[in-house]
């Protein structure tokens, strides 16, 4: 999986702080979040900042810049910790980018020994962790340690602003890099009690490909030593009371599922068709059913809002781009959504069941969402309960008209002959 | 839903008073809603193999029209009459609209615009999947109608439940068995029914209606020819028999006429219409029945003796003229190879054609002859009410009865030759045995009724019974007219509660009254025996539920993609081998990747991969499949050769070997043989026999042992378990340890029922271009020695 959690610290000085990354790294950054520490160790307290894309007019080679919003502005002098924790998503490249069945998977990580900052830096250190003690190679900018599984870079003095170091770390990484290319999430509440998720996945493997042959032999033979790095199940952490849940795919069912649920949460734990290695990609579906009390409230102002959780489902994944549909009921009006992060939102209509003018539907489109992400969100609207009974009525009427021209039909003589 | 009603109405027109009416009304509504029951019974017990697995389409043809569905739910009628279709019979390519009998397709797609229109988001495949159980609804309804006009309507209430849950027609219809069939029956019953019902009563209307009707069945199905046979063959037997009238003529003439018409306006049939020798019968008897009405014709306007004179005549002159037409056209028709006749059609006339001449159809499993056991199982106790119904049918012999008689015996024959005509067979033996058992319940019935009052069994339902019985001697012979008003009323009072057993209980009610009491006093059977046998006839038909409702559920609802076995500790295992492969093929390779298979997986591989194939379960091109089965045969390099000359990239293989799943490739292997060395003389079967005995152990021979098949089966299967043993050939194979050099594994399943090899590229030609040339030679000269090898070279 291509989250690389980097933490850095840094002090600065002024009433809000910019942060830069390279366009590379901007592209596929997934979220970034800042705290403000105040007070010694161990009785450290933490204050969110708000982080907001910005334009930086000097910035070098089209790096990005975030803005930082202190809340108490720095006067000259003053110094601040802040803690930014940023995630990027495919930031490892496999290299070799082929290998068999039989080999680990190595991963070339880059990335610089210096942050790169508008700001003049006095002191910097960077750590890297690799998730095993294999590691085949990495850069070396003085001073430069290695420690079982960690990487030191520094600590660097006196950098000038934007200054940049390029290092390379080469090393083993057997995760299974699941990847869901896209993801459609459609939400849709029904007012008669239900509220009905279905989850349309692309999955691929983002690992090293497999080159050649894959031989069923020796995957299951030798489970240890044949695609380390493949994957064959994943896991889906679904809200409690979760009920009809499927899991298929355009072709039919996938019978390789099993679901457990328990009073806090429930999990499904679903195989693909097919063991995934390197390059392979599958797509499935899952829906489910939700008791609609759990997530649709009443606000004070007499609108209804909707409170669900963002974000994809399936545990250890990274999802390229994510879109979200709300399908309103039939009838409901002003949709609007409350998120705590950018997206992008547009409307659209879908007609179901007998629908006649159709129902709202609030898409919500996010790249590079990652397990951060699984935070509520609400939508709220507004829904007069009159609408319910309108398809009801529509049968009940149908079937009226039919019977009431039947009895018509056998009670008029049409016939032109006299009998 | 139309005809039901008319049949409500129908009595109720004839009925003369009031209270009468009234009843006849009742008893209407009554079998209206046995009707609905009987259709509601039909499509629920179609629904076990969407209860036990999944809604999802069966086996191999079904795939194909499912696809023939998306495409035309996606792209419009006029797409879908051009549509050539390239993913499949790769070089050569299908055109889809002019080769598919359009009728199951276009009522889908219909049912699917019609759904989507109402805002209803049902999928193509869902309903697709429960297309077959709603039309087999609609054939038991047609049942009804035909067998009512046949012996009235309590027979047609039989006959409907029967033919609601006969195995035959389930083993073709269960949700999911979306194929040409399905709606086809319908059709066949349905244009048997306004045939009868025209020559019942002489309409235009019904005529017009069942050239309609008759139209459907040419879009539906291939067996159209079966109807455009049967129905001049009764239409002679009429003539022969004396019994030729108006309405004869107006059940046949236009049918002739329009039929002809609107069948030629299908583009797989087109000029095959008036061309082929299935549809000459009719055009002879057309020629016939226009003679036999001038005869009547001029016999009612001359004197008998100038008639004599004429017909003399005419027969001298007639005859000369026959002879020189016939021997025409007996002289056109020899002159093609076939006679005239389609492969198929020539397998019906003479049983042993296939297997001598074209291998390709005697290896379709449903296209053998069926052995007596599947009878049982298929029409279970109906085989022995047939019978019975034929001997009720004779008395008293009507036209309509006639046909019904006629259509049996032309069917039996037919399912004798091919199991899968076993489905013709099932209305014709669902409508006898309704009428027998309506018969029987009809004599055995009065004969307690008759001798009820004395016993005084149940006071009140005998007293009512008197009443009734004594009402329709009021009404004396207006009651034959009416034929279903009495047994209705009873059924209200007494069966309406007990739903389970409906079908039964129809069976109970089924009483024709008779002209006149005197006649039914001699038809009384003693008490203690009526009893005993109407008892006998319920338990036969409880049989009858119990082993249709044990067929749908077990034998014929499994979809055939999806296996599964009960383990020891009573869990399901499930091998979902086969979606599994196709997913991956679909998921992992190159959209346009042309992958080579036996013709058995072709309609999945493009429905559920959405890969080009080389052949398909449309076998259209002996050539083609013949070109597959002689790469499958070869060694490795000539297969390859071949496969590579086709562009292919995959080979998929089915191997049972190590789930012990019988029908595999391995098993299909000599029909591959076969096919291949009909068009390729270089393969021969005995080459892969060890003295006559098909076998792949150490005595195997080695072209077996060497073959591609055998290696793409059995490539690594010795390291499964260390000997490998073979479960479905129950032996260890032959050649364990053997390397391919021009295929790569690429993909095996979890049970390894499906394997995925992918051609190796070209090697580098090393030696430049003298090396080139000389062995450019060899292969010419060896293509010499062995004449036709690989047509594609």
């Amino acid at each position: 999986l291509s989250l690389s959690q980097v933490e850095n610290t840094g002090k600065a000085a002024a009433s809000d702080v910019l942060l830069a990354f390279p366009p590379t790294e901007a592209e596929h950054l997934a979220e970034v979040k800042a705290q403000a520490a105040s007070g010694k160790k161990r009785k450290k307290t933490y204050a969110h900042l708000i982080v907001e894309p910005t334009d930086v007019p000097d910035a070098p080679n089209g790096a990005k810049g975030f803005r930082l919003a202190l809340h108490n502005p720095l006067s000259p002098g003053e110094t601040t910790t802040i803690e930014v924790l940023y995630m990027l998503t495919h930031s490892m490249e496999p290299f070799p980018a082929e290998i068999s069945q039989s080999d680990p998977q190595l991963v070339y990580y880059r990335d610089s020994a210096y942050i790169l900052s508008p700001y003049r830096i006095k002191q910097q250190t960077t750590f890297i962790k690799t998730p095993s003690t294999n590691v085949q190679s990495f850069s070396r900018v003085e001073p430069t340690n290695r420690a079982g599984m960690e990487l030191k870079y520094g600590p660097y003095e006196d950098l000038p602003a934007y200054s940049y170091s390029p290092v390379l770390v080469h090393f083993e990484n057997n995760n299974p890099f699941a990847v869901v290319e896209e993801l459609v999430r459609e939400v849709e509440i029904s007012h008669w009690g239900n509220l009905q998720i279905t989850e349309h996945y692309t999955l691929a493997h983002g690992g090293a490909k497999l080159k050649g042959v894959f031989s069923r032999v020796d995957y299951q033979s030798r489970p240890s030593a044949s695609g380390v790095s493949s994957f064959k199940n994943l896991l889906a952490r679904l809200p409690p009371r979760v009920h009809s849940v499927y899991y298929r795919d355009e072709i039919g069912n996938i019978s390789s599922s099993r679901l457990r649920t328990d009073s806090r949460k429930s999990e499904l734990e679903i195989e693909p068709r097919y063991p995934l290695f390197g390059g392979w990609k599958s797509t499935f579906i899952i829906g489910y059913g939700l008791p609609l009390e759990d997530f649709l409230f009443e606000s004070t102002d007499g609108k209804r809002y909707l409170n669900f959780t963002f974000g994809c489902p399936l545990s250890g994944t990274v999802v390229d781009k994510l879109t979200l549909k709300v399908v309103l009921p039939e009838g409901s009006k002003d949709p609007s959504a409350v998120i705590p992060f950018p997206v992008e939102e547009h409307m659209e209509t879908k007609y179901s069941y007998l629908d006649v003018v159709g129902r709202p539907v609030l898409v919500l489109e996010k790249k590079n969402v990652v397990p951060e992400h699984n935070i509520p969100f609400q939508v709220y609207y507004t829904f007069n309960p009159i609408f319910m009974l309108a398809e009801p009525l529509m049968l009940v009427s149908t079937v009226f008209f039919l019977f009431a021209s039947c009895v018509a039909y056998l009670h008029i003589d049409i016939s032109i002959r006299k009998g | 839903m139309a005809s039901p009603e008319s049949a409500v109405n129908g009595p109720t027109m004839t009925a003369g008073a009031a209270s009468k009416s009234l009843r006849n009304a009742f008893g209407g509504v009554i079998a209206f809603i046995i009707l609905v029951l009987i259709g509601v019974l039909a499509f629920s017990i179609r629904l076990f193999s969407v209860i036990k697995y999944e809604s999802v389409i069966h086996e191999f043809d079904p795939y194909f029209n499912y696809r023939v569905t998306q495409f035309l739910s996606k792209n419009g009628i006029y797409d879908f009459w051009n549509w050539f279709d390239d993913r499949t019979w790769y070089p050569l390519g299908r055109v889809i609209g002019g080769t598919v009998y359009p009728g199951l397709t276009l009522t889908a797609g219909t049912i699917w615009k019609v759904v989507n229109s109402l805002n209803i988001p049902l999928s193509v495949e869902t309903v697709c999947v429960f297309t077959a159980p709603i039309f087999s609804a609609f054939a038991s309804w047609a049942a009804y109608l035909l067998t009512k006009e046949v012996k009235g309507p309590g027979a047609g209430l039989t006959a409907a439940a029967l033919l609601a849950m006969v195995p035959s027609y389930i083993s073709r219809s269960v949700a999911g068995s979306y194929d040409n069939e399905a709606v086809a029956i319908f059709a066949l019953v349905f244009t048997f029914y306004l045939y009868i019902k025209t020559l019942n009563t002489g309409s235009l209307f019904y005529a017009t209606l069942n050239a309609l009707a008759y139209f459907y069945m040419v879009c539906s199905w291939g067996g159209y020819t079966f109807i455009i046979n049967l129905i001049p063959m009764h239409v002679l037997l009429c003539i022969v028999t004396g019994r030729y009238s108006s309405r004869l003529y107006i059940a046949y003439a236009p049918l002739v006429v329009l039929g002809t018409l609107l069948a030629s306006l299908v583009p797989v049939v087109g000029f095959n219409a008036v061309l082929t020798s299935e549809h000459f019968a009719s055009f002879l008897v057309f020629i016939i029945i226009h003679v036999v009405a001038l005869a009547y014709y001029i016999k009612g306007i001359l004197s008998p003796k100038m008639f004599k004179v004429a017909v003399t005549l005419v027969v001298s002159v007639g005859l000369a003229v026959c002879c020189a037409v016939i021997a025409i056209l007996i002289a056109v028709v020899a002159s093609s190879p076939t006679k005239g006749w389609s492969g198929r059609s020539l397998t019906l006339l003479d049983p042993t054609y296939a297997s001598k001449y074209i291998p390709i159809i005697a290896s379709v499993s449903e296209h053998q002859p069926p052995t007596w056991p599947s009878y049982f199982m298929d029409i279970n106790v109906l085989a022995f009410l047939v019978p019975a119904g034929i001997i009720a049918c004779f008395m008293p012999l009507t036209d309509s009865s006639s046909f019904v008689i006629l259509y049996i015996v032309t069917s039996v024959y037919f399912s004798g030759v091919m199991v899968r005509l076993m489905l013709v067979l099932a209305p014709a033996a669902c409508i006898l045995s309704g009428i027998a058992l309506s018969e029987a319940f009809n004599v055995l019935t009065r004969s307690i009724k008759f001798q009820l009052p004395g016993i005084a069994g149940n006071p009140s339902i005998a007293v009512r019974m008197w009443r009734i019985m004594s009402t329709s001697k009021e009404n004396g012979s207006s009651t034959v007219v009416a034929p279903n008003d009495i047994p209705k009323t009873e059924e209200a009072a007494k069966e309406k509660p007990a739903k389970k057993n409906r079908k039964k209980e129809k069976e109970n009610v089924e009483k024709k009254p008779t002209p006149s009491k005197t006649e039914k006093r001699l038809l009384v059977l003693p008490l203690e025996a009526s009893v005993i046998a109407v008892l006998l006839l319920v338990l036969l038909g409880a049989f009858y539920v119990v082993h249709c409702v044990w067929a749908a559920a077990e034998a014929y609802s499994a979809p055939s993609i999806v296996l599964t076995s009960h383990s020891n500790d009573g869990g399901l295992h499930v091998f979902d081998d086969f979606r599994e492969a196709y997913s991956w093929l679909s998921h992992n390779t190159d959209v346009d990747d042309k992958v080579a298979s036996w013709w058995d997986y072709g309609y999945q591989t493009t429905a559920m991969a959405n890969r080009t194939v080389l052949v398909d379960n449309n076998t259209w091109n002996n050539t083609h499949i013949a070109t597959v089965g002689t790469a499958m045969s070869s060694p490795e390099k000539q297969a390859w050769e071949i496969f590579h000359s086709l562009d292919v990239k995959y080979v998929l293989v089915v191997f049972g070997g190590v789930v012990g799943y019988p029908s595999d490739d391995i098993n299909k292997f000599l029909w591959m043989v076969r096919i291949g060395g009909g068009v390729f003389p270089h393969i021969k079967e005995p080459d892969y026999l060890r003295d006559g005995q098909y076998r792949i152990d150490a005595q195997a021979t080695p072209t077996m042992l060497n073959c591609l098949m055998y290696k793409l089966s059995y490539f690594r299967f010795v390291e499964t378990d260390g000997k490998g043993f073979d479960r479905v050939r129950r032996t260890e194979i032959g050649k364990k340890h053997f390397k391919l050099t021009h295929f790569e594994e690429v993909f095996t399943t979890h049970h390894w029922m499906v394997r995925i090899y992918k051609l190796k590229p070209q090697r580098n030609r090393i030696r430049g271009k003298t090396k080139k040339s000389k062995s450019s030679r060899s292969v010419s000269s060896k293509r010499d020695v062995r004449g036709k090898r690989n047509p594609w070279h």
